[in-house]
């Protein structure tokens, strides 16, 4: 690279410094993303308008590079890991002067899959994109679902599964909310590798997800037509 | 050079891998949740008609039933502490069936990913990688493995960290990775990417190649990037059988016996040399395989649209090694950390 001389970001005005944050984002560049969202917060910016301008506008571009199979995994798990230093800042701060809230999603690998990596992908660019997110981890059985579900009220359930012998779990969790009839007080989104659109169908999903991309931008468009429902 | 493997190679010009394991345990009764690994000690029949309904069915060689055997995805199942004696167990019950099939049939030690990220990007240690790979190489090789089969991996710093523990393990190897997204692994590796790090190993599998992933014809597309390289290693494709489907209750997958035999024929005309499939591929594909390798003539190198026609299209434009993938854009001023 030409660009050998040390950039310092106190001296950038607002609109170079986002434009920065969102190389370095795309860079993975943490201690940098944490500096500059500090940086903004000094300048009087509100935490809600830097998370939507500055973090969430650089991970968009992180989502449709990986979409679009320019980026692969490790360098969106660097962004993310860079975006979550921003948001460690942000989010108490966000509480605190009660910022919009996007929307809530549990998620969690399930029983017998411990592949975790798409999983993690998608909390990652949800917690990109501002929804909170609520992660159950890997290996659960449809109790663990059940029990977050109560306690957290989200608008989401998302299930990734990685492996042929765990895919069909996922119709046992989704049985089983029928079954309580609490199926429809929830979005739920379904990923994983062996997994196809059809598939998704099949077991009752509202969607299958084939990346963390896809799982953003399904999420947002099934939560906004959601509220707008409630408020019809 | 004195493995069942090697001297197979030596004497025939292409050999039939198996076909899947999970899809296959599955319709025994296998619980989706379940660790497929805990079955070589409580149902060791049931692995065993697995393995032999691979070579009742034509397989040269199958994979033992020891995928998930490793301490990293076993302690979910709390038995992380079994890895090396289930591993074991896998690969005594493969030496059973292959022993009393009546011509050589070899025994391939599975050995699938650890599931977690290795560093730097995640928290698994290359030597702490090399150690969980390493346990369940000792367990297979005692069991009677004649190699050792790495899989479905995405990660390079995985590989390479499989193939230093079996060179602890001294046992001869082949890998494959898996390529699910636009061409590439997960991890972003291209076909071209991995011949140039198999061939840069200090003790090179004896085959590498390609399982899983998105579907036949994506699989055949990444085997042609392999050949275009050029290099003598034979090369291994295990594609799934179609795509998957969930009907009555059960992950079906769509591609037909006669569709496999295809397949199979289009993968060696591609530049394969040990043939198989992978999830989906149930005993009549493996017999209709056979059967086609048998029966057909080897032809040309197929083309990308020979392959689509037959097979079905690719589900990505391109496979990451071609002049017409996506740029990558320019970045204003990417910066170093100093």
């Amino acid at each position: 690279m030409s660009e050998e001389d040390d950039i310092i970001l106190s001296e950038l005005d607002d609109e170079e410094l986002v434009q920065q944050m969102f190389d370095d984002l795309y860079d993975g560049l943490k201690e940098e993303i944490e500096e500059a969202v500090n940086i903004l917060l000094e300048r009087e910016w509100e935490p809600y308008r830097v998370l939507t301008e500055a973090l969430v506008g650089g991970m968009t571009i992180v989502g449709a590079d990986f979409r679009d199979g320019i980026l692969f995994v490790p360098e969106v798990l660097l962004a993310a890991n860079a975006m979550k230093g921003g948001m460690a800042i942000l989010k108490p701060l966000l509480a605190a002067t009660g910022a919009p809230r996007v929307g809530k999603m549990v998620i969690g690998t399930v029983k017998g899959d411990i592949h975790d990596i798409g999983k993690n992908l998608v909390s990652m660019m949800m917690e990109g994109a501002g929804f909170e997110v609520v992660d159950l981890g890997i290996n659960n059985p449809v109790e663990n679902y059940l029990e977050a579900l109560e306690k957290e009220e989200p608008d989401i359930l998302g299930m990734s599964a990685l492996l042929t012998t765990t895919m069909p779990y996922m119709k046992v969790v989704i049985d089983t909310l029928v079954e309580q009839g609490v199926r429809e007080d929830y979005i739920v989104l379904v990923g994983g590798a062996p997994l196809n659109e059809e598939f998704g169908k099949a077991i009752g999903a509202d969607a299958y997800c084939r990346d963390a991309a896809v799982a953003v931008e399904t999420a947002k468009d099934l939560v906004g037509r959601k509220h707008n429902q409630l408020n019809a | 050079m004195s493995n069942a493997l090697s001297k197979m190679l030596t004497s025939r010009d292409w050999i039939m891998a198996d076909g899947a394991t999970g899809t296959n345990l599955f319709n025994m009764g296998l619980s989706s949740g379940d660790a497929p690994e805990l079955w070589n000690e409580q149902e060791p029949a049931k692995i065993k008609k697995l393995y032999s309904l691979a070579v009742d069915n034509g397989s040269d060689l199958f994979l033992t039933n020891s995928f998930g055997g490793n301490s990293a995805r076993l302690k979910l199942h709390d038995a992380g502490h079994r890895a090396r004696e289930l591993s074991r167990m896998a690969a005594e019950l493969g030496r059973d069936v292959a022993d009393a099939a009546g011509r050589d049939v070899i025994v391939a030690g599975s050995v699938g990913p650890t599931g977690e990220i290795m560093q730097p990007v995640g928290a698994l240690s290359h030597a702490d990688a090399v150690e969980i790979f390493h346990e369940q190489a000792e367990g297979l090789k005692e069991g009677g493995a004649d190699v050792l089969w790495l899989e479905t991996i995405s990660a390079p710093e995985e590989y390479r960290a499989a193939a230093e523990a079996f060179a602890l393990a001294d046992m001869p190897w082949v890998g494959t990775m898996s390529f699910d997204t636009a061409g590439r692994t997960m991890m972003g590796m291209t076909s071209q990417d991995m011949v140039q790090m198999v061939e840069s190993l200090p003790n090179p599998p004896l085959g590498y190649g390609a399982n899983c992933g998105t579907g036949a014809s994506d699989l055949l597309r990444t085997v042609l990037g392999f050949a275009a390289q050029g290099t003598e290693r034979p090369i291994v494709a295990k594609g799934n059988a179609g795509i998957p489907k969930y009907v009555d209750g059960h992950i079906h997958y769509d591609g037909t016996p006669e569709l496999m035999g295809e397949y199979a024929v289009m993968a060696r005309d591609c530049g394969a040399t040990i043939i198989g499939g992978c999830c989906g591929t149930m005993p009549e594909h493996l017999n209709a395989m056979r059967k086609a390798l048998e029966t057909r003539d080897r032809g040309p190198r197929p083309t990308l649209d020979q392959i689509t026609s037959v097979l079905g299209p690719f589900s990505s434009a391109g496979d990451g090694t071609g002049d017409d993938e996506p740029a990558t854009p320019a970045r204003r001023n990417r910066r170093r950390r100093s």
